[in-house]
């Protein structure tokens, strides 16, 4: 099962990469743009194939490795697809 | 003392710390490998600065993962002293051995240059040497240093006295946080903190830079003469 794992700068904390691309986007003819912020996402192929077991194990990583809590949120999508061989 | 600088892949202030404490304050020192499963009699554990891990994922959480590592966990909970530096800083809060996260420097860019902070604490094992009100000059080398926590959190770290040392102008003056003095945007001037027990120090600033008169500056030597049990008479010998 693939997943996907998203991991952000969490909202009230000031992004200072965020805050560089919006501005970027302002200057090149961009407007309109509140605010963006810059995070990473993680394609993950597990051998799981039971959702929920899946989901608990990326909750694990996620806690553990894949994003810090004190100054980063993440989000965890399955997407149901077989793994790439 | 018998003192242990940690190598990981990607270290680079390794060879530095470790000059300081054999060379300049003729302590027994030996390299400690992060993939080595024992602190072979250490008394104080440094993590020195670098890019451990080529900064994946985050500045030092790779880092805090090593087998070496459980073992350092061990000693600072036993109460042995860690320093970490720089890099060693942002593996120690991503150990979760000291509180707080580090985030890209408030300007973007990576920042080389020479800061004055305040030393806030002269009672601990790192700082004995020093005086409290003291304004020290030091190099920061570094593009994560950029110190946050929730205000919460901030206000218990500063109740408890855990700020050791503060990012001020060069009269030890408070700075704002994007001041130019304080050179990362980091919370409250914050460039060095302890834990409620003071055995563990990290710190953004590189007192191994100026620990010898050849190098410019001998503000950074005290840190290690403490550290070390020196203070007195070695640290003069050493100056």
């Amino acid at each position: 099962m693939r997943a996907t794992v998203t991991v952000y700068p969490r909202r009230e904390i000031l992004d200072p990469q965020g805050k560089a691309i919006r501005d970027a986007l302002a200057r090149i003819g961009f407007e309109g743009v509140d605010a963006v912020r810059a995070g990473k996402s993680f394609e993950i192929d597990l051998e799981a194939d039971d959702p929920k077991v899946a989901r608990e194990l990326l909750e694990e990583m996620c806690k553990k490795l894949l994003a810090n809590p004190v100054v980063e949120d993440y989000e965890i999508a399955l997407d149901g697809k077989e793994a790439a061989p | 003392m018998r003192c242990g600088v940690v190598m990981f892949p990607g270290s680079n202030c390794d060879h530095d710390v470790y000059h300081v404490l054999k060379h300049v304050l003729g302590q027994e020192t030996r390299f400690l490998w992060h993939q080595d499963r024992s602190l072979k009699g250490t008394e104080l554990v440094v993590l020195p600065g670098g890019f451990s891990y080529g900064d994946y994922l985050r500045g030092g959480a790779m880092a805090a993962l090593s087998p070496l590592m459980a073992k350092v966990r061990e000693h600072a909970e036993d109460g042995g002293l860690v320093l970490g530096i720089c890099n060693g800083f942002q593996i120690l809060l991503e150990m979760g051995l000291l509180p707080g996260a580090m985030r890209r420097n408030r300007n973007l860019r990576f920042v080389c240059k020479d800061v004055h902070v305040r030393v806030e604490r002269d009672d601990l094992p790192f700082t004995h040497a020093y005086r409290k009100g003291q304004v020290l000059r030091m190099p920061v080398a570094h593009a994560e240093g950029n110190y946050e926590d929730s205000g919460e959190h901030l206000d218990a770290l500063e109740a408890a006295g855990q700020v050791v040392f503060r990012y001020v102008s060069p009269d030890g003056e408070p700075v704002a946080e994007g001041d130019g003095w304080n050179p990362n945007g980091s919370a409250r001037g914050i460039a060095g903190i302890t834990n409620e027990e003071g055995n563990v120090l990290g710190m953004m600033p590189h007192p191994e830079r100026v620990s010898e008169t050849i190098l410019g500056g001998t503000d950074g030597l005290a840190l290690f003469a403490s550290a070390v049990g020196a203070a007195g008479e070695l640290l003069e010998a050493a100056r």
